[in-house]
């Protein structure tokens, strides 16, 4: 799964622009991730400030 | 706010702001929504823009205009200096604005010509009818659900756009088409502060480049942009951090700017039945130099026009509304997908040829602050090296 640095989050929105599967969302001034998440991982390189994380999921 | 509208306009920026007034001004009545509490806050953008562009579409006003500049210079990876400087003197080309002004600025001009205004307002999804055409949004207005119909409905939700895919245009940018960018406002440092300068080089800015626009005498907004595709474990902050190190080191940091361009030109598509993207949302921004607020502001007016003939004609079909697509590739595709093009072919370029360009430019007299000059003069100077790029400038 991603996982959101919300410290560390400029909220920019670039990770938005990139999902292929719309699971992400810019609100005002937070990142929303769902469960349309494919775990491509996508999103972490394009993130300026390295605010994304993929994470093993836990079962 | 009212259940039902003419035109909603999804986004606060100078896309959607110039889109809402434009439309206002045909007396629809239009509603212009933005999802932050603030419109032009946070900033997201390195702030310069030409000047002529924008005397088309705003009375030029001190208060959101931080520096003048006159010409610009870019700086190899080896450090040799290419000038472009308007030879005219008091001639001066560009604008550093400040955004959190400006961008409240247009938003009260569209207020002023009748629009609707509502912040901390964000559309959620779309209403459509029974033909998919859309009719109007679902958001929430500080927190609370409401709907509201409309007959057209201008998507001008920046880099993150997500109306356009709700109705079906496909709007990802791919990880090669985007500078990643991050932004520091640098206060009490050494500038030139008629000069936006530029710093190229895969080792500060991979695919992309280290600019330093000027805000104040002694005050930058020292930023860069790098290719997403490009990332191998730094991103842009770690790059900046760099490059001030190196730079500026006594500099002092007062804001932190992130945000994204896109970097693929115009959609292929920007509207469909009850919908027009304009803006970032429909990725107008220069691929080559990722300026987009004066593309952002024609697309709005392109919009705002035609949205205004399609509701009188009482037509908002797919098919009226191409009428956008067109007049907005009429405007600003060629010269975008001939950047396009050519940013394709100059985010290849490695530091070794990026050096002997600029030695081949040593003495040049450019005489105007010009990309496609540049690009000619690139050209000309390297014969047989670029031809991929000689047919396009």
């Amino acid at each position: 799964m991603i996982t959101v640095n919300r410290y560390r989050c400029g909220y920019c929105g670039a990770c938005v622009s990139v999902c292929p599967k719309e699971a992400l969302d810019l609100v005002e001034a937070y990142i929303e991730v769902d469960d349309r998440c494919s775990n491509c991982g996508i999103c972490t390189k394009v993130c300026p400030m390295g605010a994304l994380e993929l994470v093993e999921d836990e079962e | 706010m009212k259940s039902e509208y003419d035109v909603i306009v999804v986004g606060a920026g100078p896309a959607g702001s110039i889109a809402a007034r434009t439309a206002a001004e045909h007396g629809l009545d239009v509603l212009l929504i933005e999802k932050r509490q603030e419109i032009g806050d946070p900033v997201r953008c390195a702030e310069g823009t030409g000047k002529d562009g924008l005397s088309k579409f705003m009375d030029l006003d001190p208060k959101w205009i931080c520096a003048e500049v006159n010409g610009a210079r870019i700086f190899a990876p080896d450090g040799s200096c290419i000038e472009l400087t308007e030879k005219l003197a008091g001639k001066e080309v560009g604008f550093v604005l400040e955004r959190k002004i400006f961008d409240r600025a247009v938003a009260k001009t569209a207020a002023k010509a009748g629009a609707e205004v509502q912040v901390k307002t964000q559309a959620t999804s779309l209403l459509k009818d029974g033909k998919g055409v859309v009719c109007g949004i679902k958001g929430k207005h500080r927190g609370d659900d409401f709907e509201a119909r409309a007959k057209v409905v201008v998507g001008a939700d920046g880099v993150e756009s997500r109306v356009g895919r709700w109705a079906g245009i496909n709007t990802v940018i791919k990880p090669k088409d985007i500078e990643t960018c991050a932004q520091f406002l640098v206060t009490d440092i050494d500038i030139k502060a008629d000069s936006c300068d530029f710093y190229l080089g895969n080792e500060r800015a991979p695919g992309g480049y280290v600019w330093v626009f000027p805000k104040g005498k002694r005050e930058a907004n020292v930023g860069l942009g790098m290719l997403g595709s490009r990332f191998t474990g730094k991103h842009p902050i770690d790059y900046l951090h760099e490059f001030m190190a190196w730079k500026f080191p006594e500099g002092k940091i007062i804001e932190t700017v992130v945000g994204a361009v896109p970097a693929s030109g115009m959609l292929k598509q920007l509207s469909t039945g009850g919908l027009v993207l304009v803006g970032d949302a429909g990725r107008v921004s220069d691929p080559i130099t990722g300026g987009g607020i004066y593309n952002g502001m024609v697309s709005g007016r392109i919009a705002g026009n035609v949205i205004s003939d399609a509701i009188e004609a009482n037509d908002v079909s797919a098919k009226k509304l191409q009428r956008y697509d067109r007049e907005v590739r009429e405007e600003l595709g060629k010269l975008l997908d001939r950047n396009y093009k050519a940013k394709e072919f100059i985010v290849k370029a490695d530091d070794h040829l990026m050096n002997s360009v600029a030695k081949s430019l040593r003495g040049v007299d450019f005489g105007e602050m010009s990309v496609p000059k540049l690009l000619k003069e690139i050209i000309t100077r390297n014969p047989g090296m670029f031809v991929e790029l000689a047919g396009l400038f």
